[in-house]
């Protein structure tokens, strides 16, 4: 057994340790920590598996921003739960939702042990048609350029996520701004973490957007790092989150779909079908749209993390 | 020159890999948050440290050493930041469990 060989095994061990201990975790807030460490762990198996892309949206997505939403979600429940609004679940439906989950995991297990060993792929077709859209990351070609239309429903997906949380907000405060209010003596430690890592954060959010038209990296995973930067200086209170009934928040939060859903329809008229691009110039429309995503993406999930309107817009 | 090279990087690595065990062993071991905290620092200051020093001569550009480096100082701002947060959240709880 080589090194590498022992490493993976070692690595895969870990993931179910750390998934176990999540699942049987004493707390809410235990198994988010151990939520995140898996997360991250996952991500270095996908590193393992030459999949980067995969590696960066796990890290930035299914670790971070989920992580961030959870470990929200435990503190609103602990608060809920001293006030005596909120119950643990009983009994059976626990025994219920274990056995679920565990029929889906092994029947996932089930389907990738079935697996041929030689799967169908359509990766040869897909790197041959790869230079027609002047991409060099086959990632990025797959998701804006041949199942374009799978990724503007998921933004619109982000965009529906964030009006049902705003939903949640009482009639009173319906417009008003999410989180908490900016401090003028914000709290130092914090402050300087913001003060410093924003901008380098900015920095290489757009950097990992940019480069991830001929290598691992891309709108998601840039638009999660600049989205993460500007959570960072809410959470140090530094800058409060917008009134959702701003119009230039909207705006913002709709532009990706919007410009995609635009492009598709322009290729339906300018070049000969819905969603394709014209010849040649694939790669800047490409680029242009995914400008827009990754603005959307870093307004989206910060407002996901405030949480719905808490105070009263002014009148 | 290769040899020097691996020399170093193995006697860098292997100090940094030392120092990550000595932080992890002291994380499990030493009685109270605070002494962990202060276990913990030296794995992320002095263990990242060393491995980082012991990849630059191996990277394959100015930019990839750069990198390197860029993130050895994100993981001390992110350290020392955390472990600031976490010592005070101890200290006002007041407990030192």
């Amino acid at each position: 057994m080589s090194v590498l060989q022992a490493l993976d095994i070692g690595l895969a061990l870990l993931v179910f340790a750390v998934a176990a201990w999540t699942i049987f975790a004493p707390g809410a807030f235990s198994a988010t920590v151990g939520y995140v460490v898996y997360g991250l762990l996952l991500s270095l198996v996908w590193i393992r598996l030459f999949a980067v892309d995969v590696a960066l949206t796990e890290a930035a997505i299914g670790s971070g921003v989920t992580g961030v939403l959870l470990i929200g979600a435990a503190a609103r429940l602990r608060e809920a739960k001293t006030a005596g609004d909120e119950k643990s679940l009983s009994g059976l439906p626990r025994l219920l939702i274990a056995g679920l989950c565990t029929l889906v995991a092994l029947a996932l297990a089930a389907v990738a042990l079935l697996f041929p060993d030689q799967g169908p792929s359509l990766a040869p077709q897909s790197m041959r048609r790869l230079p027609e859209t002047g991409l060099g990351n086959p990632v990025t070609a797959v998701l804006i350029a041949y199942r374009a239309f799978d990724t503007m429903l998921e933004k619109v997906v982000l965009v529906l996520a964030v009006v049902g949380v705003w939903s949640l907000a009482a009639d009173r405060y319906w417009g008003g701004a999410p989180g908490e209010a900016r401090l003028a003596r914000p709290e130092p430690t914090l402050a300087f973490l913001a003060q410093v890592l924003a901008p380098l954060g900015v920095l290489v959010g757009i950097h990992i957007f940019w480069v991830g038209a001929d290598e691992p990296g891309g709108a998601f995973q840039g638009g999660a790092i600049l989205a993460a930067m500007w959570m960072i200086a809410m959470m140090a209170r530094l800058t409060e989150a917008p009134r959702t009934s701003a119009f230039w928040l909207r705006l913002a939060l709709v532009a990706g779909p919007l410009v995609f859903l635009i492009a598709g329809v322009a290729g339906a008229i300018f070049a000969g079908s819905f969603f394709a691009y014209p010849p040649g110039f694939a790669k800047p429309v490409i680029l242009f749209i995914e400008t827009f995503m990754v603005l959307s993406i870093a307004v989206a999930l910060p407002m996901l993390v405030a949480g719905p309107p808490r105070r009263e817009p002014p009148r | 020159m290769s040899l020097v090279i691996d020399l170093f990087g193995v006697a860098a690595i292997g100090a940094g890999v030392f120092f990550f065990v000595a932080g992890a062993a002291g994380l499990l071991r030493f009685p109270d948050a605070l002494s962990r905290l202060h276990a913990l620092t030296k794995a992320d200051n002095l263990g990242l440290g060393l491995i980082v020093l012991g990849l630059l001569p191996r990277s394959t550009s100015p930019l990839a050493a750069l990198k390197l480096i860029a993130i050895w100082a994100l993981v001390l701002l992110a350290g020392a930041t955390t472990a600031q947060l976490v010592g005070r959240a101890v200290r006002r709880k007041g407990s030192a469990a």
